[in-house]
């Protein structure tokens, strides 16, 4: 079986964000990139698939971005990824736009078993997988923390509020990887370096228009530096008084 | 013809939850603003408290019913919803941004061509215009979007909107669906040991590496007892083990905005901040007077967590 991870390039979660002087994008400067968290899980669960199923099973990392994305594909082809395939755009493509590029690309590779982190840490949507899957007629579990494969059967815990929800669906299908489905492992120095023989194809990606349109950018209100109300536990009564009287919320 | 506004309500082993009622009154609100015709819908077997959503101004609700669908089908969900919208013309949907939201807006999206903007924290109309905000990189920036398509769909961050009370009358429209599309099922849901979800909670106490080790969090979970709250950890604690991610608070955990949230032992590290500087009060208690915690602190107390939290508990305890 043919398995497709898609991976995204965003910056690394240790990053100031600020605004650009257009306003309506964040200033790239200083700012380092770094394969989107949650799609490690999901690069990981393919691989682990991968191992699991044998045979010929190959695993085909796809991004949706610019030549910077180069560096993310070759992170997951370091981790045991076969190969790995670009869709070029130098737009900031809308969630709609980027699941229309690897709803095609899946389509072309004919892979029926997808891996994708549940949202990627920047506009952090958390929809790019169940629309991919809505445009194949696929089926999608997100925010998974197990997962199993039986043949054509797919069982899923799917982390929600309060619980797990244990989810029965059928190959094709996407899943979206939540932290904790699994721990990802480390690109080894044999891995780095098989990694560079590895190809990635780039192609354009299918033209969208945004159904979004960004107005502005802005940073949250900074809020006021409060009260210190001591050194000790002699401050809890103040501390209990204030939650009670001022704040109001015990 | 007045353009139409659809709420999505989220059941949950048979009571609509309470994002139910933020979405039938901010559904309530758009349509006055906008002059819209207002619609609701639910998907379940039976739903005892239906008739509640309209104390929130929400008249007409329909009700898609079939034992099989007790639990969450995504594929089933996303039929319905879509035939439904399609027959009353929906020129608007709105859903909570919860699991279930989360999981079938997108879907919708596609199925009904609409464009969508995901957990919004405020929704304004300026000429007739939906204008939403909602925050991104975690909240450490707001987006001000709107949607160029003709459909539009929203979700809205949960306990954000509070819903507002306006009793109207209850017309309620009940179908029984014939063959749901089950290929998609929820077949069991097993609930997580200990409380409340720090998704869904008023108030948090979280608790950090200060707390030295898995065992010595029984002081936040004593604490959060106390409270009614849910128990939060941060990042570094998750990573040693010492607590399951779920209650991850921060940029790859949950982003919080409960009233009261109460760091112990948490430095704040800039991508905890990120996931619940939005609470309304916080709280830190921690030995490093430079902890970044303190800048975003309404009250906080620079001393040792092992001292201060059963102090804190038994004073709480002794409220009445």
């Amino acid at each position: 079986m043919k398995i497709a991870v898609c991976i995204s390039h965003v910056p690394d979660t240790a990053a100031k964000i600020n605004i650009a002087s257009s306003g309506k994008e964040i200033d790239p400067n200083g700012v380092t990139y770094i394969i989107n968290p949650y799609d490690e899980f999901a690069v990981e669960e393919a691989l682990k698939t991968k191992e699991t199923l044998g045979g010929d099973s190959q695993v085909v990392a796809i991004s949706v971005g610019n030549d910077a994305n180069k560096e993310t594909i070759r992170k997951a082809l370091a981790m045991g990824v076969d190969s790995g395939v670009l869709l070029k755009t130098e737009l900031q493509l809308d969630s709609f736009g980027i699941a229309k590029a690897l709803s095609e690309e899946i389509k072309s590779q004919g892979c029926e078993l997808v891996f994708m982190g549940k949202q990627s840490v920047d506009f952090d949507n958390q929809i790019v997988a169940q629309m991919t899957s809505a445009l194949l007629d696929y089926s999608c579990v997100s925010v998974v923390v197990n997962f199993k494969l039986d043949g054509e059967n797919i069982t899923c815990d799917r982390e929600i509020e309060g619980g797990k929800e244990v989810v029965a669906t059928k190959l094709p299908c996407i899943i979206s990887a939540q932290k904790g489905l699994n721990e990802p492992r480390y690109a080894s120095l044999k891995g780095i370096m098989a990694a560079k023989k590895k190809t990635i194809e780039e192609k354009p990606a299918v033209e969208t228009e945004n159904q979004t349109e960004v107005i502005g950018l802005k940073k949250p209100q900074a809020k006021a530096p409060g009260r210190i109300l001591g050194t000790d536990s002699s401050a809890v009564p103040e501390l209990v008084k204030l939650l009670r009287e001022e704040a109001k919320v015990i | 013809m007045a353009n139409t506004i659809l709420a999505i309500l989220e059941q949950r082993e048979g009571k609509l939850k309470k994002s139910a009622f933020e979405t039938a009154s901010v559904a309530a609100k758009l349509g006055k603003q906008m002059n819209l015709t207002v619609q609701a819908v639910a998907i379940g077997n039976d739903i005892s408290n239906l008739e509640e959503v309209s104390n929130y101004g929400v008249s007409s609700v329909t009700h898609f019913k079939n034992d099989n669908l007790l639990n969450y089908s995504s594929s089933a969900y996303t039929k319905i919803v879509t035939e439904f919208s399609n027959e009353i013309s929906a020129d608007y949907l709105i859903t909570a941004n919860t699991s279930f939201g989360k999981d079938l807006a997108p879907r919708l999206c596609i199925k009904l061509n609409a464009g969508c903007l995901i957990d919004c924290i405020k929704l304004d109309v300026q000429n007739n215009e939906v204008i939403a905000t909602r925050p991104i990189y975690a909240g450490k920036a707001l987006m001000d979007a709107k949607l160029n398509s003709n459909i539009q769909l929203f979700t809205i961050r949960p306990n954000v909107f509070k819903p507002v009370e306006e009793k109207v009358e209850f017309n309620l429209t009940t179908k029984e669906v014939e063959n749901p599309d089950t290929r998609t099922i929820v077949t069991e849901f097993k609930k997580a040991e200990g409380k409340l979800d720090v998704a869904e909670a008023d108030i948090i106490v979280s608790g950090g590496r200060g707390l030295k080790s898995a065992e010595d969090f029984k002081l936040v979970e004593e604490l959060a007892d106390a409270l009614g709250a849910a128990v939060g950890a941060s990042r570094a604690v998750v990573d040693a083990g010492w607590r399951p991610h779920r209650e991850q608070v921060g940029q790859t955990g949950k982003t919080v905005s409960p009233s009261l949230y109460i760091a112990c032992g948490i430095s704040g590290a800039i991508q905890h901040l990120a996931g619940m500087s939005s609470s309304k009060y916080i709280v830190a208690i921690n030995k490093d007077k430079d902890a970044p915690i303190f800048g975003i602190a309404d009250y906080g107390i620079t001393g040792d967590v092992f001292e201060i939290l059963p102090k804190l508990t038994e004073a709480i305890k002794t409220l009445t």
